[in-house]
């Protein structure tokens, strides 16, 4: 009888630990995080527990009596469609309409799916983003197919150069002086009017937005360590892009 | 200013964004709204009272109080729907022009441009925290007016 409830509870945390590391990978913010994993650990009724999230690890007490499980986050992406799963799975474990079991496939399912848009998509969309942009922010018309283009090659550059080093402040870099160059030609060879604008709509989707958001909310609900993480993360990626293109204006 | 457009555009930018964040797909359009609508509260204030600053602060208050409806509508996390709305306004371009004049050696006026971009991403975060504060004190008072019906009609 209690072998049947320990491999229970080995279980509940496996699931616990799941949800939050999946949340963690996908953008999330920190307190969102905490209180899910609180919600399902109290959901099973394990009250007592505490659980200590930052973006690079989340640690798990269930109760004073078993012990504490740590997770390593390794690479942190943004996709909020696995968020908004994971959120629902979370709901339903607590309203009972899911067992443990039926929550853990659940979250396997969702951990190893790519929910993702085609990547050609992707960057149609960055490529919108920036003519928008461009327009948003007082460029002429003549300058948009400039700003449509060469926004969609930055992004392409940024993920190409992620999916193969894995160091992102690097693939920003390279991604923002690409992106200076092209428009510093175009406006050279005559045939765009204005470099500032020009460069500003492009670089666009590439700004921290999410990181921006993610900290200022961590740090208001008092998770210091993991908002000023997520904010040195913001301003070395804010620092990447203005590198990147001051190179190519000091020419 | 040409509103239509402006509205237009800013509600495709902030879905182009929603695809690149990869927001569930039933929620693109909202996200194109609550951009639009940032953006559109944004350039107002801009118009009227001419200070980036005061306007970032309305603008991303009225984002984080959208998002913070859709989000109890939706039943999902509030972040899906305000990061959109907020890239719109992000200081870029006094960012782009303090370091254009760093590059330049114009130290002085590069100074005057970062701080107007500091004092903008100040008014963008104390707008969400704003937001947060007011629709937190909102959803208590509604849950325990709730709690109070229902302990009158079970009484």
């Amino acid at each position: 009888m209690t072998q049947i409830g320990e491999t229970r509870r080995e279980l509940a945390l496996d699931c616990f630990l799941l949800a939050g590391r999946i949340m963690m990978e996908s953008g999330a913010e920190t307190y969102r995080v905490e209180d899910t994993m609180i919600r399902m650990a109290v959901s099973q009724n394990m009250v007592n527990s505490h659980c200590f999230v930052t973006p690079t690890g989340i640690m798990f007490s269930p109760s004073e009596e078993l012990a504490t499980r740590f997770v390593r986050i390794n690479n942190r992406s943004t996709d909020l469609e696995r968020v908004a799963l994971v959120n629902s799975v979370s709901r339903k474990l607590v309203a009972g309409e899911y067992t443990v079991q039926q929550a853990y496939d659940e979250l396997l399912i969702i951990d190893q799916t790519n929910y993702r848009f085609n990547i050609w998509l992707q960057i149609l969309a960055a490529s919108v983003a920036s003519g928008c942009f461009l327009i948003l922010l007082g460029g002429s018309w003549i300058d948009l197919p400039f700003a449509f283009v060469f926004g969609g090659i930055g992004f392409i550059i940024v993920e190409t150069i992620l999916e193969e080093t894995r160091v992102k402040i690097f693939a920003e870099f390279i991604g923002s002086f690409v992106v200076g160059i092209l428009a510093s030609i175009a406006v050279y060879s005559g045939f765009a009017t204005d470099l500032d604008t020009l460069i500003i709509g492009s670089i666009m989707p590439l700004v921290p937005g999410l990181l921006i958001t993610n900290a200022v909310r961590d740090l208001m609900a008092g998770h210091f360590v993991s908002g000023l993480s997520k904010g040195a993360e913001a301003f070395l990626t804010a620092f990447a892009i203005g590198a990147g293109i001051a190179v190519v204006l000091s020419f | 200013m040409n509103w239509p457009l402006e509205a237009f555009l800013s509600f495709l930018a902030a879905g182009a964004f929603g695809v690149i964040f990869n927001t569930p797909r039933r929620t693109l359009i909202s996200c194109g709204l609550v951009g639009m609508s940032g953006w559109l509260i944004y350039r107002t204030f801009f118009l009227v009272f001419e200070d980036s600053v005061q306007a970032s602060f309305a603008g991303a208050f009225v984002v984080s109080i959208v998002a913070h409806l859709l989000a109890k509508k939706f039943r999902m996390p509030m972040i899906i729907f305000s990061i959109a709305g907020i890239i719109p306004l992000v200081p870029g371009s006094k960012a782009y022009n303090a370091m254009r004049n760093i590059v330049e050696h114009n130290y002085l006026e590069a100074i005057a441009f970062a701080s107007e971009a500091l004092m903008i991403s100040g008014a963008v975060a104390m707008g969400l925290v704003f937001a947060e504060v007011l629709m937190q004190l909102f959803f208590k008072r509604q849950a325990k007016r709730i709690q109070r019906k229902m302990g009158l009609t079970q009484e």
